[in-house]
C-alpha cells in the first residue's frame, strides 16, 4: 500500500505515552536482587589538601557494606580527556581525589550502604581532616599574576593558548578602518540541569567475569570506551553498557563522571551491585558546566557599514579539570562560528583556557555556538549603533549571498549551503517591522520602553567528518553506525548508534524507516542505547542523530532494497537491474501488476527454498556513516520586549523566530527543540546563571530556589516559521535542529533591551544575564552620564 | 536526599500535640504543609529527631467570621484563604495575597500557620498580617494567650512563639468601612518569594488618608511595619504626589539585606517603588 509521504509529516510522539503516563524506565527505577546504595563524599572546600580521610565511625554506620577512597583505588588511571589541543596541559583528574580537592563537591569517597538512607547516614561520619587553600573561581583573575596555583603541570593556570585566522590581514583591516567598536562580552556560566539527574547502576556478575552498567548517558558506547581503555583497564567486550530511557541531556550526560567509573570499578570489590543517583544539589555542583568566557571583541567596519575585521580575544574558563571534550568547546566549536552569516575579509581570534576551582566546564546546548553567536550578534548591533544604521540595514549589507555548494569561511569551516538574506526577509514580514519602530516611537513618547533585537545566526552541526575532526585534535570518530535488521514477518528492527534523551528518534527514525520502505511505522521499532543490542556508535550530541545517524539507517535500507531487488526478481523471474521498488512492493519496471510485497521478501529471505543463487540468506544490514562535512542550519529571530523603567524587570512582547535546519522530518518534534532551545536561551539572557562565591568558592544558585530556569508563564507564544535549503552533504537534506533555538535567542534578546534602553543612552551590557538590578542600574547609569 | 532518621507522631489533639513539643523540647519540630521544613530535612540542615504532623489535629483548618474578625485555623492552606468566600468579601487583600504564594503545588499544602511560624523573611504574609493588624492566637502548656502581628516577628525565622506553643489560629480583623488595601510584590523568579513585598492598607476620607497601616517583606531579615510611610501618608491627599512623597520612606527601618537578587540599594529602591504601588492600588480600592 502508498502511504502518504511520512518525512515532513508532524506524526505525534511514540515514546510520549510512556514518559507522561509515568512508564518510563529510568536508571534509578532499575530494581536488582541484592542491590546497594552509594553516596559520595564530596569536598565541601573549592581547594583543599587532603591530610587525612577516616572512615572507622562511619564503616560502624548501621547497614554500611562498604567505605572506599581514592588510595584503595589502586591501579586506576585518570578520567581522560578526549579532544587534544597542541601542548595542552592535563592534570590528572582521578575518579576519587586523593590528595587534595579543587571544587566545591569534588568526591573523595564512595559509601555503600544496605539503603539510600543508611548511606547517607554514614557519609556524614566520615572524616575528612582538610588543609583548605585559597581558592580563584573568576575566569578573568585565573590566569592573573599571584593567582592561587591550582595544578602544577599548569603554570599560570593556563590550560593551553590556541588561535585562528590570520592576525596580520586582522591588523592590517583594524588600520584602514574609518569606524572601530570594541566590546566586552561576557558569557556567563550556566548549570544544564536535565530533568532527570545523573544515575548509574553497576553490577558485575562474578560468574562471568562480565560487567552490566547503567548510565544517564547520551553515548553509551563513547562511555564503555573510555572507562575501560582508559581508566579501569578491563576489557571493553566485558562491560555493557546500557543507557536506558534518559530524561535530557543538553550535553551534560556526553561525558565520563567520576561517579559511574567509580561504582563500575567498586561492584566488582563487593561483587553486589551498586546504584547512584545525583541529587539536584550534587546535580548543581557536580555536572558539567557551560559557558563561561570573558571576551575583547572589536570590530573594523568602512564608513557605509560593510564589516572589514573581527578580532576576539577570549578567556574560557574549564574548571577544576578538562572534562571529556571540553577543549573542544571553547575552540573549535567556537571561534571557527565567529565569521557568522556575513562576509569578513579577515578575522583572527585568540582563546585562553584557564583552570578555576570551579565544575569542569564542557559542552552545553550549542556549546561554543552560542557564544559565538552572542557576541557576534551583539557586536553588529554596537556596530550598527556606532554608525547609526538600523540593526536590518547593516546586517543586510553584509549577508554572504545566497550559495548552494559550498563558502569557504574566515576561520576554516566551509559552509554547505545557504540564503540568509531569504530568512530575514521572511522574519520582517512576520514582525511587520517599519509599525514596529513606528509603535515603538509612539510609546517612547509616552515613557514606555520597548526594543527590538535581532539574531541573524548560523551553527555547525551534524558532527561530523572524521578526519576533519581527527585532525584538530579529537581522539574520536565522528561517524554513526545505522543496523536494518528485517524480520521473517517483515516487521524491522533498527538500531541506531545516536540515543534519544527527549530528541524522539523512536518516532523520527521510523518516518525515515517506514517512508523508505512504505511500511507502517507500527512495523518498525527503533534500538538505541545498549551497547549489547545496537553497533558502536557514537552518541547523540551537536544535532547530529537525524543528519549522520539517519543517513546511516538510508544507507542500510538502500543495501536492503538491493537485496530485496535480487530475491524479488528471482520469483518474478525478472531481471534485478529491472526492479524497482514503490510503495511497500518490489516491482518490475514498467509492469505494475508484477509485483511482490516487502513482507513476501522478507519472508523468502529467512525460508529461502526459492532464491537466487549467489544471494546469502537472512535480510539484515549494518552501516557506518562517516559525513564529508558539517551541516550548517541558519535562521533569523527577533524579540520584542517591554522595560519596566521602575524596576528594571523585562517583559517578553514577542518572540518571532524563522531557522532553516534543511529538510524537516517532523515539523511538530522540530517546531519542540525549536521552542525549548529558545527557552534556554532566552533564559540565559535574563535569568540563568551560576554564581560563585568569590571568597569562598562556594556555588551559591546551586538550587532551584536560587537558579532561575525559565517557567512557561515568564515566556511569550513563540511565532515560528522556517525556510528550508536542503544540504547537499547527506541523502536527506536535512541539517539538524536540536540547538538553533538556544544559540539564535540569546543575542535576540539582549539586543532588544540595549534597544529599549538606547534612548536612555545605554549601549551594551557588559554582563548576563540582564537581572533587573542589572538593568536598572545600567540605565541609571547611562542617565546619569548623559 | 534524604532525611536523617525521625519520629513521626501525628497527635490527635492540640493537647497531645503540647505533650509531644513538652517531652521532646528542641529535639521536636512541628509539621504543617512542610513546603518549608521538608526540603530544609532532604538537604539535611534541620534534622529534628521528633516529627509532630498537626495534619489529623482536628479544628485547626477552617475559616470563620466572629464579630468583625476573621478567625483563621492556622493550618489553613494558602488555597482555602485564596478562596473563601468570606475572606474575598471581607478582606480581599489576603486573599489576593495567599493567592501570590509560590506555585498552585505550594499553595495546596502550604499553610498560614505554618508560613508564619517559619518566618521566612522572603514569605508574603508576614506583610499583609502587620498592615492588617492581625493577632495570632499561641497555645502553651498555661494555655493560650494572643500575640498582636506587630510584635510576632522576631528576627530571621524567629518569632515570639516560645518552643513549646503552637500557633493556633490568625484574627484578621475584616477590613473597616472607606478603607482599601493592597499587597504588592516584586517576585524572586525562581522561587516565587518576595524580593520585596509591601501590603498597604489606607482609610481614606474626605479625600484624606485618616489611618495608614503598611507592612514590608523581603527585602530585610524579618518583616516589619513602615511607620516612615504610615506617618508621612497620614493626614495626606491619596494624589500621586503625596504616595510618592510616603514612598520615599518605605526603606527606613528596614534591615535591607544583600543577595543575588540585590544589593542594598536596589532592594531599596524597590521597596520604593512597590510602596507607591501599593498605596496607589490601596487608595483606589477604597470603597
Amino acid at each position: 500500500m502508498a502511504t502518504a509521504r511520512l518525512l515532513g509529516a508532524s506524526i505525534k510522539r511514540r515514546e510520549d505515552p510512556r514518559f507522561i503516563t509515568g512508564k518510563g524506565n529510568y536508571t534509578d527505577d532499575l530494581k536488582l536482587p541484592g542491590l546497594t546504595h552509594a553516596v559520595f563524599v564530596r569536598s565541601p572546600h573549592a581547594n583543599a589538601k587532603i591530610r587525612r580521610i577516616d572512615t572507622s565511625k562511619a564503616a560502624k554506620s548501621p547497614g554500611v557494606v562498604a567505605i572506599f577512597t581514592g588510595k584503595d583505588m589502586t591501579g586506576v588511571n585518570s578520567l581522560p580527556c578526549g579532544w587534544l589541543l597542541p601542548e595542552l596541559k592535563i592534570p590528572p583528574h582521578m575518579p576519587l581525589a586523593t590528595d587534595a580537592a579543587h571544587y566545591v563537591g569534588d568526591p573523595v569517597a564512595i559509601v555503600i550502604a544496605e539503603s539510600q538512607s543508611a548511606a547517607s547516614d554514614a557519609a556524614e561520619l566520615v572524616a575528612v581532616d582538610w588543609d583548605v587553600q585559597p581558592s580563584v573561581t573568576s575566569t578573568e583573575r585565573a590566569a592573573a599574576k599571584g593567582s592561587v596555583q591550582i595544578h602544577e603541570v599548569a603554570p599560570d593556570n593556563v590550560a593551553f593558548r590556541w588561535q585562528i585566522g590570520d592576525g596580520a590581514a586582522t591588523d592590517a583591516a583594524f588600520k584602514s578602518a574609518a569606524v572601530t567598536v570594541k566590546k566586552r562580552i561576557v558569557n556567563q556560566r550556566l548549570v544544564a540541569n536535565p530533568m532527570e539527574p545523573r544515575a548509574c547502576v553497576a553490577r558485575y556478575d562474578d560468574s562471568t567475569g562480565e560487567w552490566t552498567l547503567w548510565v544517564t548517558s547520551q553515548n553509551p558506547h563513547v562511555h564503555r570506551l573510555l572507562m575501560t581503555a582508559f581508566v579501569l583497564g578491563i576489557p571493553e567486550h566485558k562491560v555493557r553498557v546500557i543507557a536506558p530511557d534518559v530524561g535530557g541531556g543538553f550535553g551534560s550526560k556526553i561525558f565520563l563522571y567520576n561517579e559511574e567509573t567509580v561504582c563500575t570499578w567498586a561492584t566488582k570489590q563487593i561483587k553486589r551491585p551498586i546504584r547512584w543517583t545525583s541529587s539536584r544539589s550534587e546535580a548543581f555542583q557536580t555536572d558539567a558546566h557551560g559557558r563561561d568566557h570573558v571576551t575583547d571583541a572589536e570590530v573594523a567596519l568602512s564608513k557605509d557599514g560593510k564589516f572589514l575585521g573581527l578580532r576576539v580575544k577570549t578567556t574560557a574558563n574549564l574548571g577544576a579539570y578538562l572534562s571529556t571534550f571540553a577543549p573542544a568547546v571553547p575552540t573549535y566549536l567556537y571561534a571557527t562560528l565567529l565569521n557568522g552569516v556575513y562576509e569578513w575579509p579577515a578575522i583572527h581570534a585568540e582563546v585562553t583556557g584557564v583552570f578555576t576551582n570551579t565544575t569542569p566546564v564542557d559542552a552545553y546546548r550549542g556549546a561554543g555556538r552560542p557564544e559565538a553567536c552572542y557576541l557576534l550578534e551583539r557586536m553588529v548591533d554596537a556596530a550598527a549603533a556606532a554608525l547609526k544604521m538600523d540593526p536590518a540595514d547593516i546586517r543586510k549589507k553584509n549577508f554572504i549571498p545566497k550559495f548552494d555548494n559550498g563558502y569557504q569561511t574566515k576561520v576554516a569551516l566551509q559552509y554547505d549551503s545557504g540564503n540568509y538574506g531569504a530568512a530575514f526577509d521572511k522574519l520582517l514580514g512576520m514582525l511587520d517591522y517599519k509599525k514596529f519602530r513606528a509603535d515603538q516611537a509612539a510609546a517612547r513618547a509616552k515613557g514606555r520602553l520597548m526594543g527590538i533585537g535581532f539574531s541573524t545566526y548560523i551553527e555547525a552541526c551534524s558532527i561530523a567528518p572524521s578526519k576533519v575532526v581527527g585532525s584538530l585534535g579529537a581522539q574520536a570518530g565522528l561517524w554513526e553506525s545505522g543496523k536494518v535488521q528485517v524480520h521473517p514477518t517483515g516487521k524491522v528492527s533498527v538500531f541506531t548508534g545516536s540515543h534519544s534523551h527527549g530528541q524522539g528518534h523512536e518516532t523520527t527514525m521510523a518516518q525515515i524507516v517506514a517512508d523508505s520502505l512504505g511500511i507502517p511505522m507500527d512495523d518498525i521499532e527503533i534500538v538505541h542505547g545498549d551497547t549489547g543490542r545496537v553497533p558502536f556508535g557514537m552518541g547523540t550530541y551537536g544535532s547530529r542523530s537525524a543528519s549522520v545517524g539517519g543517513t546511516a539507517i538510508v544507507m542500510s535500507l538502500d543495501k536492503i532494497k538491493e537485496k530485496g531487488k535480487k530475491i524479488a526478481a528471482h520469483l518474478l523471474e525478472a531481471n534485478p537491474k529491472d526492479m524497482e521498488y514503490v510503495g511497500g512492493n518490489f516491482v518490475v519496471k514498467g509492469s505494475p501488476q508484477k509485483a511482490i510485497p516487502f513482507g513476501q521478501v522478507a519472508l523468502t529471505a529467512y525460508v529461502p527454498h526459492n532464491y537466487p543463487e549467489g544471494v546469502e540468506p537472512g535480510l539484515e544490514e549494518t552501516s557506518f556513516y562517516d559525513p564529508a562535512n558539517f551541516c550548517f542550519p541558519f535562521g533569523a529571530h527577533a524579540c520584542v520586549v517591554e522595560v519596566d523603567p521602575d524596576t528594571g524587570h523585562v517583559k517578553i512582547l514577542r518572540y518571532l523566530a524563522v531557522d532553516d535546519v534543511g529538510n524537516v522530518i517532523n515539523p511538530m518534534i522540530v517546531d519542540g527543540m525549536v521552542h525549548g532551545g529558545i527557552a534556554q536561551g532566552v533564559a540565559q539572557a535574563l535569568w540563568e546563571e551560576a554564581v560563585y562565591d568569590r571568597d569562598s568558592g562556594q556555588l551559591v544558585s546551586g538550587s532551584m530556589m536560587d537558579y532561575t530556569l525559565p517557567k512557561a508563564d515568564m515566556l511569550p507564544f513563540y511565532e515560528t516559521d522556517r525556510t528550508e535549503t536542503p544540504t547537499p552533504v547527506n541523502p536527506l537534506g536535512v541539517k539538524g535542529a536540536g540547538e538553533t533555538g538556544t544559540i539564535a535567542s540569546t543575542p535576540a534578546v539582549v539586543n532588544a533591551v540595549v534597544d529599549a534602553l538606547s534612548g536612555l543612552g545605554v549601549d551594551h551590557f557588559d554582563a548576563m544575564p540582564l537581572t533587573p538590578e542589572r538593568v536598572w542600574k545600567t540605565a541609571q547609569a547611562a542617565k546619569s552620564k548623559k | 536526599m534524604y532525611p536523617a532518621q525521625f519520629e513521626y507522631h501525628t497527635p490527635g489533639t492540640v493537647r497531645e500535640a503540647l505533650d509531644l513539643l513538652g517531652r521532646h523540647k528542641d529535639d521536636a519540630k512541628l509539621l504543617a504543609g512542610g513546603h518549608s521544613l521538608l526540603p530544609a530535612m532532604k538537604l539535611r540542615l534541620a534534622q529534628p529527631k521528633h516529627l509532630v504532623d498537626l495534619r489529623k489535629v482536628p479544628g485547626l483548618s477552617g475559616i470563620k467570621e466572629e464579630g468583625g474578625t476573621l478567625v483563621i485555623g492556622a493550618m489553613t492552606t494558602h488555597y482555602q484563604v485564596e478562596t473563601s468566600p468570606v475572606v474575598k468579601a471581607k478582606c480581599p487583600v489576603l486573599a489576593a495575597v495567599a493567592g501570590q504564594i509560590g506555585d498552585p503545588m505550594v499553595r495546596n499544602m502550604g499553610t498560614i500557620g505554618g508560613s508564619l511560624a517559619h518566618a521566612d523573611p522572603a514569605a508574603d504574609y508576614p506583610a499583609a498580617i502587620i498592615a492588617l493588624g492581625a493577632e495570632m492566637v499561641a497555645e502553651g502548656p498555661k494555655g493560650k494567650r494572643t500575640i498582636k502581628a506587630d510584635d510576632f516577628f522576631k528576627g530571621l525565622l524567629t518569632t515570639a512563639l516560645a518552643d513549646d506553643e503552637i500557633l493556633t489560629e490568625v484574627r484578621v480583623p475584616a477590613l473597616a468601612a472607606k478603607t482599601g488595601a493592597a499587597y504588592m510584590k516584586f517576585p524572586h523568579p525562581a522561587s516565587r518569594f518576595a524580593v520585596v513585598g509591601v501590603a498597604a492598607v489606607l482609610s481614606v476620607d474626605g479625600g484624606k488618608v485618616g489611618k495608614a497601616s503598611v507592612g514590608v517583606t523581603g527585602a530585610g531579615t524579618k518583616a516589619v511595619r513602615a511607620k516612615g510611610v504610615e506617618a508621612a501618608i497620614t493626614g495626606k491627599g491619596t494624589d500621586a504626589a503625596s504616595i510618592q512623597a510616603a514612598a520615599e520612606k518605605a526603606a527606613e527601618g528596614v534591615d535591607v539585606q544583600a543577595d543575588l537578587q540585590g544589593s542594598v540599594e536596589y532592594k531599596s529602591h524597590l521597596l520604593r517603588v512597590f510602596a507607591k504601588r501599593a498605596m496607589e492600588a490601596a487608595a483606589a480600592a477604597v470603597k
